[in-house]
């Protein structure tokens, strides 16, 4: 299988730190994976989620994604490179207060062509439409997002974050905020649209309780070799 | 079009906010715009108090004392010129038409005006502004008055209304009054929005009437009084007038004309030319206008900064939001270029709302304006210095944007995808 991500002697520090947030000599992961990252809290796990989606850039060694290596990108490059090949879900408040859902969901090929080309000329309507039934938020497409519980803010995050099939998706804690009961079935369902369209998942959490749900799970400090996080 | 709706939807999120800057911005383009028409208004009333007069004729003094005493009621001629004078350069083939002007005389502190009815006929004001009645009928007989439109109004004269004038212009009650000889109102004038509607107006030959009967500026005792019955108009040797006003034929004459009257042999006087005497004195006055000028751009500025606070306030609340868009692609640049857009926006919504209002008051009180203060306001299209002023205040409030917005890319920056409050 060929590699999506490609992480080689990453070091990275913030300004003004005294010691780095990362060093990670290899991490890789595969198309199609679904890979399950974990550690504790302020392990680092936000920042190689942040340097993966190229908002961080690191000043030493190499990031490749889909071939390219994104510390050798200028900050343009890689914003536009985030918008076309990337679907990105935060632990909660994903969605744009004054956007109605539908709205919410079509950001991103409204803000990128060339993310609206990925649906090689299908109709973004009904492939929205298709996603959101699929999902079970169909009817709340017209709806304010404030009028939305948590999981089903979740789950129109997911089809923000598909539509347009992205490459990976980066889903930093989008669980945190469910039931037990809740996290299984969105997991699963969003793996079953990852797998439709040919997705990769990096998913990070410091909840081992749904890690059987993934292809592989990786320990953050099993990867990292900074002697101490931030 | 993304970009329109998300700044359009995200201020109407923050509702009151923009409302408010938008009304601060308007207020500030409303007394902008209202000081420059306000101006031109009162330089349009000042410089065309008068106009197709080509020359003010009077007895040597200041150009800008003649203007003042004859143009707008204020001081008084410190001579006179003789009748004779005025017949013999009246008589000059390049002069189209002329207005005797005779003043001294008032009336419960308006002025009474000694003239023909060359004067209603003759006289512009505002281009071609003509003195029209509004009721009544021109001068006639001896012992008729035409007053002005402040005059009936201020006074509540109506036609048929006997008056007497009082010796010298007095505020309120004259001390000397001519009431043995009172005068009939034959007519009042519409107003004109000019020094025009606070006198009265009397021929020429009853000022010298007036005082016929009196002795080296003396009363007449009841032995020697004149009744007014006894007086014919035809008898009424004119000795003197204050002033005079002419036209030439041709406007190339008029250089002529004026270095041939001040030249004049005969006796001392001075012809001006009103255009050129006004403009000056206008310019003498236009400190005042140039402080108004300074305030309102004062005023502007602090317009802006409200949209500053409220823009710069909101910033923080916002973080989230920039996250997002962040996470979904957008660059730092765009962040930036949304939060301009926004300022742009609320800066263009901000005039707009302050033209409209300016317009709008403008037509409701334009009328009143005129009748009240005779402030004769320009309407209707944009001048090029309003046009002028509206795109620097757009440029301002883009200029102003630019600091939050600039904020808002450096916060985006340093926040990333994660919000650390």
């Amino acid at each position: 299988m060929s590699k999506l991500i490609e992480v080689r002697n990453l070091q990275f520090r913030y300004t003004n730190a005294t010691h780095d947030t990362l060093q990670i000599p290899e991490f890789s992961v595969a198309k199609g994976e679904r890979v399950y990252l974990y550690g504790p809290s302020g392990s680092g796990k936000t920042t190689l989620l942040e340097i993966l989606a190229g908002i961080l850039k690191a000043e030493h060694g190499e990031v490749r994604i889909l071939g390219r290596d994104l510390t050798k990108l200028f900050e343009k490059e890689r914003d536009d490179f985030r918008a076309e090949h990337l679907g990105y879900i935060f632990q909660s408040f994903n969605l744009i207060p004054y956007l109605s859902v539908q709205e919410n969901i079509e950001l991103p090929i409204h803000l990128c062509t060339a993310r609206k080309e990925r649906l090689q000329g299908e109709d973004p309507a009904s492939v929205l439409r298709h996603l959101c039934t699929r999902l079970g938020i169909i009817t709340l497409l017209g709806k304010k997002v404030t009028e939305l519980s948590v999981g089903q803010q979740q789950r129109v995050a997911v089809a923000r974050a598909l539509l347009g099939r992205p490459e990976f998706i980066l889903a930093d804690e989008p669980t945190s905020s469910l039931d037990m009961d809740h996290r299984e079935k969105f997991l699963e369902l969003m793996f079953e649209l990852c797998e439709q369209n040919g997705t990769t998942v990096l998913f990070v959490s410091h909840d081992r309780s749904i890690q059987h749900l993934f292809s592989r799970s990786v320990a953050l400090d099993s990867i990292n070799r900074t002697e101490k996080g931030r | 079009m993304v970009f329109l709706n998300l700044a359009l939807k995200s201020l109407k999120n923050r509702l009151l906010p923009s409302v408010l800057t938008v009304i601060s911005i308007a207020l500030s383009v409303i007394l902008l715009l209202s000081v420059e028409r306000a101006k031109r208004a009162a330089e349009d009333g000042f410089t065309q108090t008068i106009s197709q007069t080509d020359l003010i004729v009077g007895a040597r003094s200041g150009p800008m004392q003649l203007i003042l005493y004859t143009v707008f009621n204020i001081g008084n001629a410190t001579h006179n010129i003789s009748y004779q004078a005025y017949q013999d350069i009246k008589k000059n083939p390049a002069i189209e038409w002329t207005i005797p002007y005779s003043l001294g005389d008032g009336h419960r502190g308006f002025r009474v005006v000694g003239t023909t009815n060359d004067f209603f006929e003759h006289y512009r004001f505002r281009g071609d502004g003509k003195m029209e009645l509004q009721e009544g009928k021109n001068l006639d007989g001896l012992w008729d008055v035409v007053i002005g439109a402040d005059v009936a109004r201020k006074l509540g004269y109506k036609l048929g209304q006997e008056i007497a004038v009082a010796h010298g212009v007095t505020h309120g009650e004259g001390i000397q009054k001519h009431d043995d000889k009172p005068f009939a109102v034959v007519g009042i004038l519409k107003s004109t929005g000019t020094a025009l509607d606070q006198s009265l107006y009397v021929g020429i030959e009853a000022v010298e009437a007036m005082h016929l009967d009196w002795k080296d500026g003396a009363a007449p005792t009841p032995e020697t009084a004149i009744s007014a019955d006894k007086i014919k108009k035809e008898d009424i040797k004119i000795d003197q007038i204050t002033a005079f006003f002419l036209r030439a034929k041709s406007r190339i004459d008029t250089l002529r004309l004026q270095r041939e009257i001040n030249n004049y042999r005969e006796e001392p006087l001075l012809a001006i030319i009103p255009g050129v005497t006004l403009s000056e004195l206008w310019h003498s006055l236009s400190y005042v206008e140039r402080m108004l000028k300074v305030i309102s751009w004062l005023v502007v500025a602090v317009g802006l900064m409200a949209m500053l606070i409220a823009l710069t306030t909101s910033l923080n609340e916002r973080r989230r939001e920039m996250a997002i868009l962040r996470a979904v692609g957008a660059s730092t640049s765009k962040i930036f270029a949304l939060l301009v857009f926004e300022s742009t926006l609320l800066t263009l919504a901000g005039i707009a709302l302050g033209f409209a209002a300016v317009m709008a008051g403008t037509a409701i009180l334009r009328p009143w304006l005129e009748m009240e203060f005779g402030f004769y306001l320009e309407g209707g299209a944009l001048g090029p210095t309003e046009i002028a002023y509206l795109l620097a205040t757009l440029v301002g409030g883009i200029g102003i944007g630019l600091i939050p917005a600039y904020r808002a890319q450096k916060m985006a920056l340093k926040d990333g995808l994660s919000v650390k409050t």
